[in-house]
């Protein structure tokens, strides 16, 4: 009910976007989706490309991925204060809705810099201590907690788990630092906000390797990533997000060539083809074997992350960052590393386990952060995120 | 046929911003409203929001709402006061340039809403002042105001408290004096 036609999103649309996901030709795919999401009467420029706010799902989840992200970690002063919260989600919900239309937030003091949404999505979730308050206790997802602890993990509170957080993405910066101002100024004196992590995305991670590969088949969305409600019937349309932060040091890395770079990964630096195949779709054959030794070795990346139940799928949605170096230091590199699945316990963790009990790449890599989410499901049009969690009260 | 096109750009609008079903107004838009029927009937409220304000200052806090207010009628329609329960008392203000300093002073008449347009209230410009807030309005936050029209019609308008600095205009009825 917008003032043109709304923009009819079918899930075809969707998941044939999600193509994108998987790092095939990400630029060209992002803008045909962006387009056909815009509508025919839209303007033509890449500026003015959108992304619906209302809908089944939040956007930028299955979303093909935007160039620029910032993740907002930000904690209720009163966690069982959920009518604050609700507060929150109705103000983000009325903001959001205008900001990914080009439009301003409500008490949007500069108006000017929102006006080229380019594909803004705004996608927020709640973290476990929001589950304490004695109304709320009896709607907690039963995987909504903290991750088993993984011996290769390095955590950092400053990275760590908060109440509620804000996935903000578009594929321009200042359009992007604009909505995260927008998000975060009218709530800053009744949150803290505990972290932004802010990444950018790329087919390849800082590393140089092509990223994002795997990702669940087009037709497995409904079963692998969105909520059916049979948990918690009023998570239906949501999903759960696992924030992993994931140090990259390059002083060591540069020290391994490239066959040992491939050979870690397991995968070819040239185009991300598993070293058993010529192209990045090509599905690895872990065993093959070249004079006796697996071609793709089985402490390899790709060999430890590969799933052997069919449940342990999941999407990847990696946002490299790349900080200024703490001093002494050369670099402060590393990935955001997001995934989105209906369980993470079912889904994320036993892959996880896998790559912390052994993958070759932990010698260059370290978990410095951690934490989860249950993602809302979307706004129905004349309603806010998280309705369906307090209107059925 | 214009006129068409106003009212329900009006109301798309206000559908649009979205408003977490908290306008509660009587009867949005009917094409065929006669001058005889209320003013109240003849608007669409959007973006409103109010400024979060701790209110323990001595006397009650001051603070201030915002909206856009469409009037989809072929005739004027005139706010003439308004009310809230969180405060003693609620103004219609203006603000006006008084030689470099900006000051801001009820609105004589109140506030007109012109025949299919509207009025956009924004901090630093016209707003509701909400004077002696007794207690905290925090940041999530949800206030009722009362809109009363000319001809005693009623809207009621549900707003959201967002932490805002602006707005911060002096104030001049009989002495001036900043608030915030
Ligand atoms: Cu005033």
């Amino acid at each position: 009910m917008t003032g043109r036609k709304p923009a009819r999103i079918s899930r075809r649309t969707l998941l044939t976007g999600g193509a994108g996901l998987a790092g095939l030709g990400v630029g060209a795919v992002a803008v045909g989706v962006g387009h056909e999401l815009s509508g025919p009467d839209s303007a033509e420029s890449a500026g003015q490309q959108t992304l619906p706010f209302f809908g089944e799902h939040q956007s930028g989840i299955a979303t093909p991925m935007q160039a620029h992200a910032a993740f907002l970690g930000i904690d209720l002063l009163d966690p069982a204060d959920h009518v604050t919260l609700q507060g929150f989600l109705r103000m983000w919900s009325q903001d959001a809705a205008n900001l990914v239309q080009g439009k301003p937030g409500f008490s949007d003091t500069e108006q000017e810099l929102g006006t080229a949404p380019s594909r803004l999505s705004v996608a927020a979730g709640l973290g476990p201590r929001v589950f304490t308050s004695p109304t709320l206790a009896p709607r907690r997802p039963s995987w909504l907690a903290p991750l088993p602890a993984f011996a290769i993990d390095r955590l950092d509170e400053r990275w760590g788990q908060t109440d509620l957080v804000v996935a903000v993405a578009s594929d321009d910066p200042m359009t992007l630092a604009h909505a995260v101002r927008v998000v975060v100024a009218p709530i800053r004196r009744r949150c803290r906000l505990r972290w932004t992590q802010q990444g950018f995305h790329h087919d390849r991670n800082l590393f140089g390797q092509v990223d994002g590969t795997v990702q669940p088949a087009d037709d497995r969305y409904d079963d692998l990533v969105w909520d059916d409600g049979s948990d918690q019937q009023w998570m239906a349309g949501g999903t759960s997000l696992v924030l992993r932060r994931i140090a990259m040091n390059m002083d060591t890395w540069e020290a391994i060539d490239r066959p040992g770079r491939e050979l870690s990964l397991g995968r070819t630096l040239d185009n991300g083809a598993p070293l058993t195949g010529t192209a990045e779709h090509d599905e690895p054959n872990f065993s093959a074997t070249r004079g006796g030794i697996p071609v793709i070795p089985a402490e390899s990346h790709i060999a430890r992350a590969h799933q052997r139940t069919d449940r342990e799928q999941f999407v990847r949605r990696p946002y490299s960052y790349d900080l200024a170096p703490e001093p002494g230091e050369s670099s402060n590199s590393g990935l955001i590393f997001a995934t989105y699945q209906r369980d993470p316990v079912a889904q994320f963790v036993p892959v996880q386990q896998r790559l912390s009990d052994h993958d070759a790449l932990n010698e260059w890599t370290t978990p410095i952060g951690s934490a989860v989410y249950a993602m809302l499901p979307g706004a129905s049009r004349d309603g806010y995120l998280g309705e369906t969690l307090f209107g059925s009260e | 046929m214009a006129r068409r096109h106003i009212l329900r750009s009006a109301r798309l609008t206000a559908l649009a911003a979205a408003t977490v079903a908290s306008i509660a107004l009587l009867g949005a838009c009917s094409t065929d409203s006669t001058d005889n029927s209320p003013e109240a009937d003849a608007v669409t409220v959007s973006v409103q929001w109010v400024k979060a304000v701790e209110g323990d200052s001595p006397g009650g806090g001051m603070t201030a709402a915002f909206a856009k207010i469409a009037n989809g009628s072929d005739r004027d329609v005139r706010i003439v006061s308004a009310s809230s329960g969180v405060s003693e008392q609620v103004q219609l203000h203006e603000v006006v340039d008084s030689g470099g300093t900006t000051t801001m002073k009820e609105k004589d008449g109140g506030f007109v809403v012109p025949s299919n347009g509207s009025l956009t209230m924004t901090p630093g410009g016209e707003h509701f002042m909400f004077m002696g807030v007794q207690r905290p309005i925090r940041a999530g936050q949800q206030v009722a105001i009362t809109v009363r029209f000319a001809d005693g019609s009623t809207t009621r308008v549900d707003a959201l408290a967002r932490d805002f600095d602006g707005n911060q205009e002096n104030y001049s009825p009989d002495h001036s004096g900043e608030h915030r």
